[in-house]
């Protein structure tokens, strides 16, 4: 695995990455590596135990002659600004200028998996939160190194040395070293027992929890960034498929195959599972001869392999379907005695809310380059969010012994839950399949058409509400039954012993003081195959419960702000996040009211607690030409303490524009067993001149570290909701809005 | 035939209607310029021609020969482009990064053409799409660009 570092002279050969070759020219000579030598061992990733974790220093940190720090990251960048975060996590403890670092993907292997719970994946927000002081501690072991090799160098007792940011200094005499200066003797050092490391009083952080700004952002704004469907190796074709009009169906003949093997450019035309391809010495050319190829498609095979689309399917009968079912229902949270009291209520409300199939539509469309090198061995470059399971499966795939297959781990372009390891929507089985049919290196391309038509779908769930309220209007009792499949048990293809969370997540887990409630789900097992698309279950299910709770605000005559005040009453850490929201939006006000510019506004409050933080938001809006118009977004979130405020922002802004799209105009239609959208032009995803004013507050109550990715995004949907019905008088059950007509 | 991309002439051998887009990632190797849509539809493949953002994923190569076509490879080469770029950063407006290209190349244009333009031009020239949601990141780079210049 270290052969693309250790043979800059073959660079021909390896993809063309302009900041690597870079890196080549400018430290050929006596670059020390603290590191590569790590044998990789098993492909089955087990967990370290606690202690263990992370501290093989070589195995993440290279230090240059120059001083700059190249760090593996157990974590993928698509985006979330993880790596930039890791910098300065690790380079906080080592004393060590984030600026001064390079960040990359590790490699999968056992020594990345620096996560609490025992896992290497990015994806669930959990990257930062779960990894912190695992990865502060690395930093401090490979300070710790650097100070021995310095006490080595300089003969003075290590006791006698501090660091100053890259280098080692001896206070003493004046002397110091830098870090580059040190790295060659720092490699031989063992590691120190990670129980001798005194990490940094948080009080004297420089660079954590600072608005430290991004590694990548020079790169990303002049097109050097270089992501999977920008590589190249020697030798590639390039390819490009046709799928099946639905998944299961198979490829009968291939009517003109001659002719289109005629066609400019074209190197071979292939018959795949549930796909034709043509790999060509130019994609254009790929592309345009795989669509002229002309297949009788074959219904799926009662022995399918994937999840078969009926021909009869659309997503408006589906609904219809998940509204009709009865049951059984499965409890998640049963507490009190929602049945007495629904049955003793004076007021009772009801009421059925669902939500719309979503695409991923992330910019970069699904790409693959796999080679296989003349030892046999497959070497693979792809986006993902868990390099263990993608080369565990690739190996499978290719018949190889994990150690066999090397993974490298680009950019994402875009994240939002798309590069998971989905058996029927990823391009390197067909990229591993090419390759080894033609004898060169292949890169698959998927067309943006064959992306929306394979990609996997955001769930769907129809949801019933009964609630009681009491003779003051207030709730006792709650009840929400969702017919639905969560994404985890869709991935598996049936439901878990216990419930799928993340196909509750959002109507459980609410932290509202109703004594009575009822939180249940009707599995019901869908003819579209599912994925996580980001906040996953919070991004559809906190829109049902917190839109619901306003309507029974209305119903028992309280304004919603102060009923969730309320029923938040013994909760400080969220009533301290709801008063933060409402000062921060210049005090709560429901509306509706006119404007300075004339118009009729309202407001809407929402919360959500997902992914370990929690947030607040209250949108304002009005109606423009029959469509919604968000004017401002206040969110005020809570992950309990922090690494970068600039990126958070960030992350915000970006979820509150994710939440908007999948409020207002997003939404994945099937008939006839087909996406009507292949491409944006029918699959709306938010456009600027759709976007909200944004205004983020970061509030830290020191609790446990949440995650930053996905909090920002659920409470987005219901807030806008509350204050269009505010606002129109029209209850918003359902998304998106474009599917309501306002006045 | 010839095309004049970043100041330099290169010969390409292209059907006529082939996606500028693809001659300028596969011929060519200039791979900052992104696919998204192929329709025209998200601008990640904007590219000046002659001082115009075009979207190269609809625009047949042999309609732009003799023409100067500028990549975001050579966006710092260009005075206004230089800023924009030192904007992009200094407003750490990328996410994923993906389109930004496409957006550093759509500012670019704008404010060669109209160096200090108004919120409603800034709002109909800056179109391209972006899933991460950097809109108002992008918008307060390139208003504070189009400040600096009335300034």
């Amino acid at each position: 695995m270290t052969t693309r570092y250790e043979l800059p002279n073959l660079s021909l050969d390896a993809p063309v990455n302009l900041s690597r070759r870079h890196f080549l020219v400018s430290t050929a000579v006596g670059a020390l590596v603290i590191g590569f030598g790590l044998p990789l061992g098993s492909a089955r990733v087990q967990a370290a135990t606690a202690a263990e974790r992370g501290t093989q220093v070589p195995a993440f940190l290279e230090i240059r002659p120059d001083g700059s720090v190249r760090l593996l990251s157990p974590f993928m960048e698509g985006g979330q600004g993880t790596h930039t975060a890791m910098a300065q996590i690790v380079g906080e403890e080592l004393d060590a200028d984030p600026a001064t670092f390079i960040v990359e993907a590790a490699p999968p292997g056992e020594a990345y998996v620096v996560m609490e719970n025992g896992m290497r994946i990015t994806g669930g927000s959990m990257s930062v939160r779960m990894s912190y002081p695992t990865m502060r501690r690395l930093g401090a072991l490979a300070r710790a190194m650097l100070l021995q090799a310095g006490a080595e160098q300089l003969g003075v007792p290590v006791a006698e040395l501090t660091t100053q940011p890259g280098r080692v200094v001896h206070a003493a005499s004046g002397r110091s070293l830098g870090y580059g200066e040190l790295a060659a003797r720092a490699l031989d050092m063992p590691v120190p027992d990670p129980a001798s490391i005194t990490l940094r009083d948080p009080s004297q952080f420089r660079w954590i929890g600072k608005p430290v700004k991004r590694l990548d952002a020079y790169d990303k704004s002049t097109g050097k960034a270089q992501y999977s469907i920008d590589l190249k190796v020697d030798g590639m074709l390039h390819a490009a498929v046709q799928h099946a009009p639905r998944l299961g169906m198979t490829v009968g003949s291939l009517r003109n195959q001659a002719q289109v093997e005629a066609m400019k450019g074209v190197h071979s035309v292939h018959t795949l599972p549930g796909a034709v391809a043509v790999v060509a010495e130019r994609w254009w050319h790929a592309k345009r001869a795989v669509e002229a190829i002309q297949v009788d498609w074959q219904e799926p095979t009662a022995d399918s392999k994937v999840r078969a689309m009926p021909a009869d399917f659309s997503s408006d009968g589906f609904r219809d379907f998940l509204a009709a079912q009865q049951g059984p229902a499965r409890d998640d949270e049963n507490e009190g005695d929602v049945a007495a009291a629904l049955a003793g209520a004076k007021t009772k409300v009801e009421a059925t809310y669902h939500n719309q199939y979503l695409n991923h539509a992330q910019l970069e469309p699904p790409s693959a380059l796999a080679r296989f090198n003349p030892d046999g061995s497959l070497e693979i470059w792809l986006p993902n969010q868990a390099p263990d399971m993608f080369r565990a499966d690739i190996a499978r795939r290719a018949g190889l012994d994990p150690t066999q297959v090397t993974l490298h781990s680009p950019l994402l372009g875009g994240f939002f839950g798309r590069h998971f390891l989905y058996d029927s929507a990823s391009p390197y089985p067909q990229a591993i399949v090419l390759a080894k049919a033609v004898g060169r290196p292949v890169k698959l391309i998927w067309s943006r058409e064959e992306e929306f038509l394979r990609d996997v779908l955001r769930p769907v769930a129809v949801v019933k509400f009964r609630a009681a309220l009491d003779d003051k209007g207030l709730p006792i009792a709650i009840e929400a039954v969702s017919a639905t499949e969560g994404p985890t048990e869709a991935i598996a293809g049936k439901q878990g012993e216990k419930l799928d969370p993340t196909a509750l997540e959002g109507l459980s887990g609410k932290a509202y003081a109703i004594p009575n409630k009822r939180i249940a789900q009707i599995y019901v097992k869908g003819p579209a195959m599912l994925g996580y698309w980001r906040s996953v279950g919070n991004s559809l299910n906190d829109f049902f419960y917190e839109a619901f709770l306003d309507e029974l605000a209305d119903k028992g005559g309280h304004d919603p702000f102060e009923l969730r005040l309320h029923l938040l009453r013994d909760n400080p850490r969220l009533t301290t996040l709801l008063q933060a929201v409402g000062e921060q939006s210049g005090g709560w006000k429901r509306g509706p009211y006119t404007a300075e510019d004339g118009t009729r506004r309202a407001r809407g409050v929402a919360m959500a607690s997902p992914f370990g933080s929690h947030a607040a938001v209250i949108a304002e809006v009005s109606i423009d030409k029959g469509q919604v118009k968000v004017h401002q977004i206040w969110e005020a979130i809570d992950p309990g303490s922090i690494v970068n405020p600039a990126i958070i922002e960030a992350q915000v802004n970006g979820a509150v524009a994710l939440g908007l799209s999948q409020t207002l105009l997003e939404e994945a239609v099937y008939v006839d067993g087909k996406p009507r959208a292949r491409n944006y032009d029918l699959y709306p995803i938010l456009p600027p001149s759709r976007m909200a004013q944004v205004h983020v507050r970061i509030v830290e109550s020191g609790e446990k570290m949440g995650g930053i990715g996905e909090p920002p995004l659920p409470a987005v949907a219901p807030a806008v909701a509350n204050a269009v019905a505010q606002l129109t008088g029209q209850r918003i059950r359902s998304l998106p809005l474009s599917r309501y007509t306002f006045s | 035939m010839e095309l004049r991309i970043n100041q330099k002439a290169y010969q390409v051998d292209a059907d006529a209607d082939t996606p500028l887009l693809w001659v300028i990632r596969d011929d060519l190797g200039l791979t900052g310029t992104k696919y998204g849509c192929g329709l025209a539809q998200c601008g990640a493949c904007s590219v000046l021609v002659d001082g115009n953002v075009v979207r190269s994923c609809v625009t047949p190569v042999a309609g732009v020969v003799g023409r100067e076509i500028t990549t975001i490879e050579a966006i710092e080469a260009d005075d206004v482009g230089k800023r924009v770029v030192a904007a992009w950063v200094e407003h750490q407006v990328a996410q994923c990064g993906y389109c930004q290209s496409g957006q550093v190349m759509a500012a670019t244009a704008l404010l060669k053409h109209n160096p200090a333009p108004s919120d409603a031009q800034i709002e109909a020239a800056m179109v391209n799409l972006c899933r991460c949601g950097t809109y108002n990141a992008i918008r307060t780079a390139v208003h504070d660009l189009a400040k600096q210049e009335s300034a």
